[in-house]
């Protein structure tokens, strides 16, 4: 499974750019995760790290489509 | 009317009353953040926000729909800045009213706390030696 995720926050300067596609096996967000920990190991020192697929949260058993919007969503802190 | 609303140009404390005014209201309260001069005692310069804009504006949308529905408020209104925010301007206005002012009061404590919780926006601190990313790290 191919994607493309886009990055806020923190995330971004962890990938070092706004948007990356990531190969990985399986389909599911928690593959996903494993993926990209394993390649930017810095995404596992967050207090969290979350998704978004089409501008909601999922949870990891989501079973992602190669061409939904798929968004990381590290710790926020509006206000 | 702006119910929810994102952005770069300095939010209106005045625009916030003038959208939730109602003459059926008793009560009407307003919690405004603020961008503040120092944290754990460290000189804060200025904070950027960043936002995924059409998630957080839902799930500001979400907050307010909510506590309407919760508290029987009349009118809610979630303003949120992003960019560069100077030392002492409004990162946040949340306003509603409602009947009496007790409705109002827990309205508007559980959108600022919800807003803290669920909606993606990120604020970058800036210091005189470096920067950081609040509340990204254990």
């Amino acid at each position: 499974m191919k994607v493309t995720v886009t990055a806020f926050g923190i995330a971004k300067d962890i990938l070092n750019k706004k948007q990356t596609e990531v190969e990985y096996s399986g389909t599911t967000v928690a593959d996903l995760r494993q993926q990209l920990i394993q390649e930017f190991p810095e995404f596992a020192k967050l207090a969290s790290l979350k998704f978004a697929v089409n501008t909601d949260y999922v949870n990891d058993d989501f079973v992602l489509n190669s061409n939904d919007e798929v968004v990381l969503i590290p710790p926020v802190s509006g206000g | 009317m702006e119910q929810v609303y994102i952005s770069t140009d300095r939010l209106s404390s005045q625009w916030c009353i003038d959208l939730v005014s109602d003459d059926g209201s008793g009560g009407l309260v307003m919690f405004i953040g603020n961008v503040r001069n120092q944290t754990k005692g460290k000189t804060v310069k200025y904070l950027d926000f960043e936002a995924y804009e059409p998630m957080a504006i839902k799930e500001m949308q979400k907050i307010a729909d909510t506590a309407k529905d919760r508290w029987k408020l009349h009118k809610m209104v979630i303003h949120h800045r992003v960019g560069k925010v100077p030392i002492g301007e409004e990162a946040v206005i949340i306003a509603c009213s409602s009947p009496h002012r007790k409705a109002s009061f827990e309205a508007c404590e559980y959108a600022i706390d919800t807003l803290k919780e669920t909606v993606p926006i990120w604020k970058k601190e800036f210091f005189e030696d470096g920067e950081v990313w609040v509340s990204a790290r254990p």
